[in-house]
């Protein structure tokens, strides 16, 4: 099992913690990861990625170019990272703020209305957690438990009070994608 | 224990106190900014010594001073930073003092750029300062490696009484991953007689200096240093050979490069083409006969060098196989950290040639 993946969108979107979310719970699960997010100036502007390995074997590199599965929470991060999805890769797009569709054919694309699903939970936070539950419900490449220890984890027990309702964005992401699972 | 994720920075921080480290002197510097915040606020829950310094210049002296009062300590930057650092190095070395120092590389020259670079190498293995002195330099691949590299180097500095650089580009600093720290044997080390602890009359006093106005003193302290040197070319060399039995051509490449680089060796293989990598774990010194044999293979044709930089240990490659079989270079100076795709491409290429 291997899966290498690029979390990207705007600043404050919460991409690069739930690529951490994954790199955790994949260790929780006694598998090797690495988490690389970018820095400097091409966080600059708006836009922050972070490349996330989840593997059974020994990580090679941390450095993704060509990814099984890139997840574009805004406009600017589809134009830029469509092409580095692998043939036969999964790209998951949050149709709530992309207008645009995606033009590869070789890949499966999943949209995810990541803002809807959280308005509808009155938290515009969570949207980034639908995503991951879309992604999940995708690709199954940890389980959502994990997810959720490692929320925890990174919360602290004084705002634990706030894992149901991250655990109902990710359900409702997992569900936006069920039908477009082929 | 249980593994923990962490940032290579704040890892090779919290490795370096479990080493035993409780003196820490720096300056703020992108990409390496981490460690100094990680020992701020550690430092003073555990007795031990953190302080920002004026500057890289002050920070390395601090340095100096606490070597030879005998104390494990530390400092780290990036590239220009490190440049900064040279005399003190120089210096440090001259007084024959153990220290680490930690450069997480940037891209260059000048100020550069603040994104990944393999560019100090010359400025780490060949000396940096002044003077005919070496450093040992550690070169990991993994934040796993970095952390238990980080023990090695606290000891190999007490062992022979010289500076150790723990070298990596800004990937390894800025990276998460699952790292677990280990008991570590103690070893035995020599005692510190030489430090300057506060002379009571209860043994010689000690004098840490670097400078010998005689030309007959000056070369006694020369030739102690490059007996050392030797001595741990013979026992200290560390080489990570991956899928090298065999193999058709040989990849050589270290830190989180040697990484794509395995990546690169999977797209070839997926095509039928046997690589394999020599990965240098200490830079200085460097694996010459490790490579060499491997190179010997009757199996391999060539060796291809990928480093960020213009080809920096590549030189070393070079005089390491001496003309045995051809050699080539791939990579660029600066900050572009190149793709696995683009590596293998490269292989690929080359060997059709």
């Amino acid at each position: 099992m291997l899966w290498t993946n690029i979390f990207a969108g705007f600043g404050g979107q919460g991409v690069l913690l739930i690529g951490q979310l994954l790199a955790y719970a994949g260790m929780y699960e006694g598998k090797n990861v690495s988490w690389l997010p970018s820095y400097g100036p091409e966080m600059r502007g708006g836009t922050a990625n972070c490349s996330v390995v989840v593997s059974d074997e020994p990580v090679a590199s941390p450095c993704i170019n060509m990814a099984d599965c890139v997840i574009a929470m805004n406009r600017p991060s589809l134009d830029k990272f469509e092409a580095n999805v692998l043939p036969g890769g999964k790209l998951f797009i949050n149709s709530s703020i992309i207008d645009k569709k995606a033009t590869r054919t070789d890949i499966d694309v999943y949209y995810v209305p990541c803002n809807e699903i959280a308005d509808s939970l009155n938290n515009p936070k969570v949207g980034n957690m639908a995503m991951l539950g879309a992604y999940l419900e995708a690709t199954k490449a940890v389980d959502s438990k994990s997810v959720l220890d490692a929320l925890l984890y990174k919360l602290g027990e004084k705002k634990a009070h706030l894992i149901p309702l991250n655990e109902q964005a990710i359900e409702l992401g997992k569900a936006s994608v069920r039908d477009q699972i082929k | 224990m249980a593994k923990k994720l962490m940032k290579g920075c704040e890892a090779i921080a919290e490795a370096a106190i479990q080493a035993g480290c409780r003196f820490f002197f720096g300056y703020p510097i992108t990409p390496q900014n981490d460690i100094p915040e990680y020992m701020s606020a550690r430092m003073p829950k555990i007795g031990g010594c953190f302080l920002q310094a004026e500057s890289e210049v002050a920070a390395i002296n601090m340095v100096y001073g606490a070597a030879a009062a005998g104390a494990r300590v530390m400092t780290s930057s990036s590239s220009p930073g490190v440049s900064l650092k040279q005399e003190g190095i120089s210096y440090i070395a001259g007084a024959e003092l153990p220290c680490v120092v930690c450069n997480m590389m940037r891209g260059g020259p000048g100020l550069g750029s603040i994104q990944p670079s393999q560019g100090d190498y010359f400025q780490a293995t060949k000396g940096g300062g002044h003077g005919d002195y070496h450093l040992i330099v550690l070169a990991p691949s993994s934040v796993q490696e970095a952390v238990d590299l980080m023990h090695n180097a606290f000891d190999l500095a007490d062992i022979y009484r010289t500076p150790v650089m723990l070298l990596a580009d800004g990937i390894i600093g800025q990276m998460m991953e699952p790292v677990e720290f280990h008991e570590h044997e103690q070893k035995e080390l020599p005692a510190k007689t030489w430090a300057v602890t506060g002379w009571k009359g209860d043994r010689p006093r000690s004098i840490v200096n670097s400078l010998y106005i005689e030309v007959d003193e000056l070369q006694e302290m020369n030739d102690r240093l490059q007996a050392r040197y030797k001595e741990i070319q013979e026992k200290e060399v560390m080489v990570e050979q991956y899928k090298t039995e065999g193999a058709e051509v040989i990849v050589c490449a270290y830190g989180t490069v040697a990484r794509i680089c395995k990546s690169a060796i999977a797209l070839c293989e997926a095509k039928g083409v046997k690589v394999g990598l020599v990965r240098p774990i200490t830079i200085w010194p460097f694996p010459e006969k490790e490579l060499r044999a491997v190179m010997a293979q009757p199996s391999v044709k060539r060796e291809i060098t990928v480093e960020i930089s213009a080809g920096q240990m590549h030189e070393d490659v070079r005089l390491a196989i001496n003309g045995m079989k051809p050699v080539d270079f791939y990579g660029k100076p600066g900050s572009y950290t190149p793709t696995a795709e683009e590596i293998a491409d490269y292989i690929l290429k080359t060997r059709e040639a």
